[in-house]
């Protein structure tokens, strides 16, 4: 098993993919030591999904600080992007 | 950790052992590269201002040039002047006199009389110190010695997920070891300001991140750009970077997980050891420049889409986790870290090879643009006032 995702800092809600992966296809990332595998809704390269289900409201979280809040429910393995979440300081 | 360095009388310790040729004034530099050309052992770079200079201007000139000429890289300088500039000889050697007990001396073209008198009198000046210069050998020294610029640019999504977050943990062990990892580029911290301040070692500095970032905001904003609604750019987004604080934390996460000692002014030589930043626009050539200024010995450049400049003080080693951007440009990189996106190698792992590899260049290894004998026009010195 290879990874395609890369966790930055456990405290993450997020992964990043290193390749496109289309509906249905596993993401494979490193957490603590032991690969952990979901399934996404499809992401393109270097793009987020979700590492955990995100309420609307809730923090998102990558390199272990706050990056955005979700303004809708985002699903694990779902692409997390412009369509969910929002800046906090624009 | 250590390293074979050059041991200053000043106490400071290089990397590098160069005399410098430095133009104290725009009307010198052709002079200077001439001398510096001539010689082994000697480096020299673009210097077009000291002259017609507002005082903000030459104050920027003069602390980039004092600066270089205090780097611990350089073992002496000669410095060349025109006669008439504002940038006045005598004062400037007494200034860098006051900088540095280093071997420092100055020549004008007026009072030499001419250009080809100059070159000569400076020429057996360098060559001396050159000859001077070459008798001083390495001696093995501790690595908190080391102040480590880190600059990124030219950056793609491989710089926030890998080799930014790398040079972090670079900057985390090399001040567990009691050193100093600087990085600049202001404009690059708006949006993750809040988290800088929080970062910071004690209010003041907090203060002063949150005051900086500011100003410089302010600055864009006098000028008709406003960082907030044009960032992330289209690019970015499709790149997969969200948000304005996305892309920032991206930048400032190359600066690793240790209190903000010090925000430094532009060229200012830190006054504290372990992570402190620079003020300095995000114009690499410039922000290298201030930092070199600024004392570091070394800076690491990471990039996604290939950089290639170097600078005649310090080395610059180039460091990509592109793995199509490290191998179509290999002329240019010092260090793949491509291993870690492709999921074969972790973050620490690439931190301790990079550190090693940081050595081996402070031990005296060639960086690729050290090697292309890159730098001398790569050097940029702010003009705030646009000269009068």
């Amino acid at each position: 098993m290879k990874p395609n995702a890369l966790l930055l800092n456990d405290k993450d809600n997020v992964v990043t993919v290193t390749r496109s992966l289309s509906a249905g296809e596993n993401v494979v990332f490193l957490a603590g030591g032991e690969y952990v595998t979901l399934i996404t809704s499809g992401v393109p390269a270097y793009h987020k999904v979700a590492r955990k289900d995100i309420q609307a409201g809730e923090d998102v979280v990558k390199y272990g600080q706050v990056m955005a809040v979700a303004t809708t429910n985002i699903k694990t393995g779902e692409h997390v992007h412009t369509q969910n979440v929002k800046s906090k300081v624009q | 950790m250590e390293f074979w360095g050059y041991r200053r009388p000043d106490g400071k310790v290089g990397v590098r052992n160069h005399v410098l040729v430095v133009a104290t004034v725009g009307c010198a530099g052709e002079v200077a590269r001439k001398v510096a050309e001539s010689l082994n052992g000697t480096v020299s770079f673009v210097c077009q201002g000291g002259c017609a200079a507002g005082i903000k201007d030459l104050e920027a000139t003069r602390a980039v040039l004092l600066g270089m000429i205090a780097n611990p890289n350089i073992y002496g300088t000669v410095a060349i002047g025109l006669g008439c500039e504002f940038n006045k000889m005598e004062d400037f050697l007494a200034l860098a006199r006051e900088r540095t007990c280093k071997p420092i001396v100055g020549f004008t073209i007026q009072e030499e009389g001419g250009s080809i008198n100059t070159i000569a009198v400076a020429t057996r000046a360098a060559q001396q110190m050159v000859s001077e210069a070459t008798e001083c050998v390495r001696e093995l020294c501790p690595i908190s010695e080391l102040t480590l610029g880190i600059e990124c640019g030219g950056s793609d999504a491989t710089s926030g997920l890998v080799s930014n977050p790398v040079m972090g943990l670079v900057s985390d062990k090399l001040i567990a070891a009691g050193g100093t990892s600087m990085y600049s580029e202001t404009v690059e911290m708006i949006g993750a300001e809040h988290l800088l301040a929080a970062q910071a070692a004690e209010p003041a500095v907090a203060q002063r991140i949150l005051e900086v970032v500011k100003g410089r905001e302010e600055e864009q904003i006098r000028s008709g750009e406003d960082i907030r609604k044009i960032q992330p750019s289209p690019g970015n987004k499709a790149g997969g970077i969200t948000t304005l604080e996305e892309k920032s934390l991206g930048c400032v996460h190359k600066g690793g997980h240790t209190p903000v000692m010090e925000m430094c002014a532009y060229a200012q030589v830190p006054t504290r050891k372990g992570l402190v930043l620079m003020d300095t626009p995000c114009f690499d050539l410039l922000s290298v420049t201030a930092k070199i200024a600024g004392g570091c010995q070394v800076v690491v450049f990471t990039t996604g889409r290939g950089n290639t400049i170097g600078n005649p003080v310090a080395p610059v080693m180039k460091v990509t986790a592109n793995v199509d951007t490290y191998h179509h440009m290999l002329d240019n990189h010092d260090v793949d870290m491509s291993a870690v996106v492709a999921g074969d190698r972790s973050l620490e792992e690439q931190a301790d090879i990079t550190l090693q590899e940081i050595i081996k260049v402070m031990n005296g290894k060639l960086t690729k643009a050290e090697i292309q004998k890159f730098g001398y026009a790569e050097t940029v010195v702010s003009q705030p006032t646009d000269y009068i």
